[in-house]
């Protein structure tokens, strides 16, 4: 944010609590493989195409801040990304005040200010700084813990020795199931007697979820051992119901806080699930129980009257925003990165320096039409260019690509369609306000390019490799189960009632017209027949008219035998820029 | 001892069967008297009779029913009868006044069953009702899982059974059933009911449907163990059952070593493709074991045959393991290498897809084929892929080495999308323009691939392709804006050589400019030469000449002259200052235009205008200059080069103003052969050449045509333009006016995803406690809809077997998807 800020020559400062950028690197992830793909090679030229593959690199118009420049490695190291982290902000010259910790955040009401208030910030020292917009991009720092009895005796993922010689022939319990659930199971894997994991439901496998978020096959190490009945093992219970308590040998054994309610007992006299149930799996003392639950938001900073409160039920640790990035509870205050995945958790690449990097621009774009009148960028073609430049972007646009469902392309028809406006990059839950937020106007109905995958084809139950998962022909191409694009068309921009009662499992809301492109076993969709056409014949039918590309010699008898002309011959031939040929082409 | 005395008319039954198909008995309906009907009677013959009012036209719809059921009963030896109670002759079959509808089934005399009419709703109902009645023994009608274990105990070593579940007596699939049990319900158990319940309780999961399931209990010899089960899946109609069953009865698996293309077995007869398993001697035992298997599965769907690699004399290319023999006649057997039993089975599977589906071929041929390339410069891109073309004529840039390269010289780029079909239509022309330029320009000729260097595309504000700029030293980058095609761009370059306005020195050297001595090799590019002519005083207007010059730099030549002694050159020109001079370089003239005090964007206009010819020879390439003066076009069609009188008689009224709402022109159909196209849409029959025409593009878009017996002289053709200014002409045809729709219909994905919405919808199904499992058997049932309902899969299928290249390319795909 803070380089697209620069670049735009705005008035801002960014404060960071550690002597450097990218501080959480420098201790996590804890066993220091990012599990962030660095893919150095695509076989392609095209950057932004390469950008698809690149999951570190942070957007700037400089190549050599690329993360391949940084690690070779395919999961790289997370000190290579504090030292590009580090480069980016040297090299950029971004306005960071290190070393300072704002401890209090709060409200000053000002009628002259942007949004009707300022915020104040205090840091360690007692300084304040005021600032019209604030960007809150402080990640998840705050440990999930969950209370239960005997939690005190349990390890944190965050202080955990990372080093398997002290794990050495050890009975392990891991509560959670994420990343660092299994990258800490990883670690130890050889080590242990066994490892149990533990968690409230059953484990999020990436590649069946499409979320990058999940579980990673490069972590997954422990269910391989797990299936293979090699004394690993993966349990689901909810943590709240449990309790740990700890014997004279100072092993843990896993009871439920039910039994522990029922009187005051001491430790070996407390009911064990086993006494009752002679094969309750968990029957096991534990030499170590870890606890890998998550990250929350630290909302302790924030002073009330900004209103900052947590997510619904099922992203509590994130802070409430809309999907403009905008807090719910005080204009002005956008919250940005890893913390702003409450928009997308679970379904795209939000929380994600490859998803996130994006959302930001968007954010940008936003600010600089809000407080700037610089409306969101545009290109303005004729229509007779449409179907290229929606083949031109879902064959190379990474934002489409990494932030599937939840950015896409938008574009504005101009009156009686012979010209359009193409946005990039648009938050598509924010479609109702797109006028407002990009200061472009949609009178005359528009298309949503957005990447999709198909519909029953992500969950963690979902058999990803059935027989016949993928579609090669044109007619099944809405039943493409791979990431691939589509088109909505609609005729008015929807409101907002229909964007948020929009049917189950829709991105968007019911268009007047859909075409789905066909899922391509390359992400190459520009097959002449298998991807142009029908994407042609789509826009052709929802604008009413004929986009077909002509030689010169075909307008030229157009133009003598009809009273109109087809869009391509209109906007090249009739302005003596027709397309002659050759020779071997005709 | 019914059913004893039933099997005598059931000789015969392949004859009964092949007479189902072939519909050969005639028969209608006859009408008797109750006395005349019972002497008819045969004994042991079948017979159903409708007893009723004579006359009473109440029931005529039945009647109509009963008429057609006369046909098939017959074949069933059953005859039909309507009996006229008459008053003289009442029956005590005849029955009262108010329910006079009843039709009875007797065996000789004796009555087997009454029927309400309204059991015999259509003439399935009838067919049904009346076999049911009759091979009372044959069919077992059961309603409880116990009636079934009962009877499946019972024949268990003896016979099998054939159990359907139809979802009520007298549906057509009740008819059907009833069918094959009159044919082989001697030889099997056939077993019906009508209970959900049951089907539920043997494990069918679709219970909306028929099914028939064969048991095959014969083959049982060990009591305890359950008879196997076989489910029918095509729809429940008598030729399918038949099919079903004759495919039950055929041997499991057969070994054979002949060729696969000589073998034929009862499956091929009926239409189903054959697998051969290759064996070898050493393996055998696991090979039968394997086919035994594949043959369980593929009960009832193909034919499975076991061919022994080292007894076979055909040659089987090594590693094929299976081998697939389609039903149709003269298809080349298929060897196929599959690891996987599952393989084979989908491949089976999908290949009675096809089967299915090629029924409705017919209907469905005369629907546009939506993937047809329509787009001509994309079908002559794709046609012509293959052609290599010399792209080292040009030089291909990078992100690296754009910048160093339009620095180092002059460069033309062209900047193209690798997928697009306009930009390589026209990388086309700039490789021969390449090939046109070789060794002779200090210009270069460059390209970048936008599909692969999109940033800097974005750089140079290229946001449409193709786009073609001429970047030169220490200016601006300029994009070229006319014909994309070799000449214009040719031109366009060479003209780029001088830098416009050229500064002209001397009188002598105005001359020379003027009358092309100057720029000798470019005059070929543009036919005429501006030369602005200005006091040296006049600094604004010649600024913004200079300004017009630069703006139509490499489109036009033009000079600038305004020294001291500029009166020289005005004074034989006959202009007034500041003017412009034009010299014609092929007529040979030289004309002056005053200019007044014009902003540059008016002196474009005004040299532009002036470029225009009063008699022009119209082609691709300048009629859309033409077209910019919105008036209606003179047009003489002409065989070759035109006929200099026509000629003269035209300029003659062009000069005396006769011409001036007109843009008189002239075609030469052997330049332009597109002129033929426009002469058919004009003329109904092809009048002989030369042809006059006005056409009113602009308005109304009527065509009118001189008249061809008329001499093109000027006094006729002035005449007939006075008449057609009075409206005393009446058009030859009008053009249309709509505008250009799409071509053809896009696929309504949207309707699709409702269409299949609406088959399942997303219902709570409260026996599913697991929600996981739930969601799965919907998946399921979903996958399974998808092919068989799905109306867009039909379309799929078709297209795959047209033999036509990219069909073919799309086939292979699909079976090499992600394997």
């Amino acid at each position: 944010m803070a380089y697209f800020l620069q670049r735009a020559g705005r008035d801002y400062a960014v404060f960071e609590r550690a002597p450097r950028p990218g501080s959480f690197f420098t201790r996590y992830p804890r066993h220091r493989q990012l599990i962030s793909i660095n893919k150095r090679h695509t076989g392609k030229a095209n950057a932004e195409f390469n950008l698809r593959h690149d999951w570190n690199s942070l957007l700037s118009h400089d190549p050599r801040l690329l993360f391949r420049h940084y690690s070779r490695a395919y999961f790289p190291d997370a000190g290579d990304m504090v030292r590009y982290l580090g480069d980016f902000a040297q090299r950029l010259g971004l306005h960071v005040l290190y070393n300072t910790t704002i401890t209090h955040v709060t409200l000053h009401k000002a009628r002259q200010a942007w949004n009707g208030h300022y915020f104040i910030l205090t840091d360690q020292m007692g300084h304040t700084h005021q600032c019209s917009v604030l960007l809150v991009a402080t990640g998840l720092s705050v440990p999930n813990q969950v209370d239960f009895p005997g939690s005190e005796y349990v390890e944190g993922y965050e202080s955990v020795s990372v080093d398997p010689e002290d794990f050495e022939g050890q009975n392990v319990l891991i509560l959670g199931r994420g990343n660092s659930a299994f990258e800490t199971a990883e670690n130890i894997l050889g080590v242990t007697n066994f490892i149990h994991m533990l968690s409230r439901s059953r484990v999020r496998l990436s590649w069946a979820t499409h979320y990058v978020g999940d579980l990673r096959a490069i972590n997954n190490g422990l269910l391989d051992t797990y299936q293979l009945k090699s004394l690993d093992g993966l349990l689901e219970s909810d943590l709240t119901d449990l309790a740990i308590v700890k014997d004279r040998e100072g092993k843990f054994h896993v009871t439920l806080k039910f039994f522990l309610e029922e009187g005051n007992q001491s430790a070996d006299a407390v009911t064990l699930p086993q006494d009752d149930n002679d094969n309750f799996a968990m029957r096991v003392a534990y030499d170590r129980v870890i606890r890998c639950l998550g990250w929350n938001f630290d909302f302790s900073i924030f002073n009330k009257s900004l209103r900052l409160s947590s997510g619904g039920e099922f992203s509590k640790k994130y802070p409430l925003i809309k999907a403009s990035y905008e807090s719910k509870g005080s204009r002005g205050l956008f919250v940005l990165g890893t913390a702003s995945h409450s928009v997308d958790y679970r379904k795209s690449a939000g929380g994600f320096i490859h998803g996130f990097r994006y959302t930001v621009r968007a954010v940008h774009r936003l600010l600089e039409h809000r407080h700037h009148g610089v409306a969101w960028p545009s290109t303005e073609l004729p229509t007779s260019q449409l179907t290229s430049a929606i083949v031109r972007r879902v064959n190379e646009a990474s934002g489409l690509y990494q932030m599937f469902s939840v950015l896409a392309d938008v574009v504005l028809l101009k009156e009686n369609a012979t010209a359009f406006e193409y946005l990039e990059e648009f938050p598509v839950q924010m479609l109702a306000q797109l006028e407002t937020i990009t200061g472009r106007k949609a009178r005359h109905g528009l298309f949503v390019i957005d990447m999709e995958y198909g519909r029953n084809f992500s969950g963690p139950d979902k058999d990803v490799f059935f027989y016949d998962r993928s579609v090669g022909h044109t007619e099944d191409a809405w039943r493409s189960n791979f990431l691939h694009p589509v088109v909505y068309y609609y005729r008015h921009l929807p409101t907002e009632q229909e964007v948020r009662f929009r049917p189950a499992g829709w991105a968007l809301p019911r268009p007047t017209a859909i075409h789905h492109v066909v899922e391509d076993f390359l992400t190459d969709w520009t097959a002449p027949v298998g991807h142009i056409l029908p994407l042609r014949r789509f826009l052709e039918n929802c604008l009413d008219t004929d986009l077909r590309s002509f030689y010169a010699e075909s307008c030229f008898l157009f133009a003598l035998t009809h009273q109109k002309l087809p869009p391509f011959c209109q906007q090249g031939y009739l302005r003596a820029q027709g397309l002659v040929g050759t020779e071997s082409l005709r | 001892m019914m059913s004893s005395s039933f099997n005598l008319f059931r000789v015969g039954i392949s004859f009964v069967m092949m007479c189902i198909f072939c519909k050969s008995a005639v028969g209608s309906l006859s009408e008797l008297s109750p006395q005349k009907y019972f002497s008819t009677l045969q004994p042991g013959k079948a017979s159903l009779a409708y007893f009723c009012q004579a006359d009473s036209p109440r029931n005529s719809v039945f009647l109509e029913e009963l008429n057609e059921a006369v046909k098939p009963l017959q074949d069933y030896g059953i005859s039909v009868a309507k009996v006229n109670c008459v008053k003289e002759e009442t029956s005590r079959y005849c029955g009262k006044e108010k329910d006079l509808m009843k039709a009875y089934l007797f065996r000789g005399n004796i009555v087997l069953r009454e029927f309400p009419p309204d059991t015999l709703f259509d003439v399935n109902a009838i067919v049904a009702h009346v076999l049911f009645a009759l091979l009372f023994n044959e069919v077992k009608y059961i309603s409880t899982l116990e009636d079934l274990q009962n009877i499946e105990s019972a024949l268990k070593g003896k016979a099998s059974i054939a159990f359907s579940y139809v979802r009520a007596i007298g549906t057509p699939e009740h008819r059907a059933v009833m069918e094959a049990a009159f044919v082989y319900g001697t030889t099997y158990q056939f077993v019906l009911t009508t209970e959900t319940a049951l089907l539920e309780s043997i494990g069918t999961e679709d219970i909306e449907n028929e099914h028939l399931y064969f048991f095959h209990c014969k083959q049982v010899l060990d009591l305890t163990e359950q008879c196997r089960r076989t489910l029918m899946e095509p729809p429940l109609t008598t030729l399918n059952i038949h099919r079903f069953i004759k495919t039950m009865e055929a041997p499991l698996l057969t070994e054979v070593a002949e060729d696969p293309q000589q073998v034929s077995t009862v499956h091929l007869q009926l239409g189903l493709p054959l697998v051969f398993i290759v064996s070898q001697q050493a393996t055998y035992e696991a090979d039968r074991r394997t086919a035994e298997w594949v043959a369980w599965r593929l009960l009832g769907k193909a034919g499975v045959l076991l061919l022994l690699r080292d007894s076979s004399e055909v040659d089987i290319p090594q590693h094929a393991n299976v081998v697939f023999r389609r039903a149709e006649e003269g298809v080349q057997v298929e060897f196929l290498v599959l690891h996987d039993v599952d393989l084979i089975i989908s491949r089976v599977e999908s290949n009675m897809h096809i089967e299915e589906i090629q029924e409705d071929e017919d209907e469905d041929m005369a629907s546009p084929d939506m993937d047809i390339q329509d787009d001509e410069v994309a079908e002559t891109v794709y046609r012509d892929r293959k052609r290599r073309l010399p792209l080292e004529l040009t030089v291909e840039l990078t992100e690296e080495t754009f910048n160093t390269t339009v620095v180092a010289s002059d460069s033309i780029v062209l900047f193209y999308a690798g997928w697009q079909a306009v930009s390589m239509a026209f990388l086309q022309s700039y490789i021969d323009l390449a090939i046109k330029l070789k060794g002779t320009s200090t210009m270069l000729l460059a390209r970048v691939n936008c599909a692969d260097w999109s940033d800097l595309c974005t750089k140079q504000k290229v946001t449409e392709f193709p786009v073609v700029k001429m970047y030169k030293e220490g200016k601006t980058p300029v994009s070229y804006t006319g014909m994309l095609g070799t000449e214009d761009l040719l031109k366009f370059i060479q003209l780029n050589r001088i830098s416009c306005p050229v500064n002209i020195t001397s009188v002598q050297e105005a001359e020379e400019y003027l009358n092309g001595e100057l720029h000798k090799d470019l005059i070929s590019y543009s036919s005429v030469s501006v030369l602005g002519l200005f006091s040296p005083n006049m600094t604004t207007v010649k600024e913004d000449f200079t300004e017009a010059g630069n703006c139509l730099k490499g489109y036009v030549i033009t000079g600038i002259y305004s020294e001291e002694d500029v009166l020289i050159l005005s004074n034989k020109y006959a202009a007034t200052l500041p003017a412009l001079l034009l010299a014609r370089h092929k007529e040979g003239k030289i004309e002056s235009i005053p200019l007044a005090n014009s902003p540059a964007q008016d002196i474009v206009q005004i040299i532009t205008n002036a470029l225009l010819e009063t008699f022009p020879e119209i082609t691709v390439e300048n009629l859309p200059i033409y077209l910019r003066l919105q008036k209606p076009l003179l047009i003489l069609f002409s065989e070759g080069s035109i006929n200099p009188q026509y000629k003269k008689a035209m300029l003659t009224l062009a000069k005396n103003k006769h011409l001036d709402s007109l843009t008189p022109c002239w075609l030469n159909l052997k330049n332009t052969p597109a002129g033929q196209g426009i002469l058919q849409a004009y003329f109904d029959a092809l009048p002989p050449l030369p042809l006059l025409v006005v056409v009113n593009l602009h308005s109304g878009g009527q065509v009118f045509a001189f008249p061809s017996d008329q001499a093109i002289t000027e006094q006729n053709l002035l005449l007939w333009l006075k008449k057609l200014e009075a409206g005393l002409e009446s058009h030859i045809t009008v053009l249309p006016a709509q505008e250009w729709k799409p071509p053809l219909p896009a696929y309504d994905f949207l309707s699709m995803m409702d269409a299949a919405a609406s088959h399942h919808p997303t219902r709570k199904d409260p026996e599913c406690t697991k929600e996981t499992d739930a969601s799965e058997k919907d998946k399921k049932q979903e996958d399974k809809s998808a092919i068989r309902k799905e109306p867009i899969e039909t379309l799929r299928i078709k297209h795959w077997n047209r033999s036509n290249w990219f069909k073919g390319g799309k086939s292979f795909r699909h079976d090499n998807k992600e394997l």
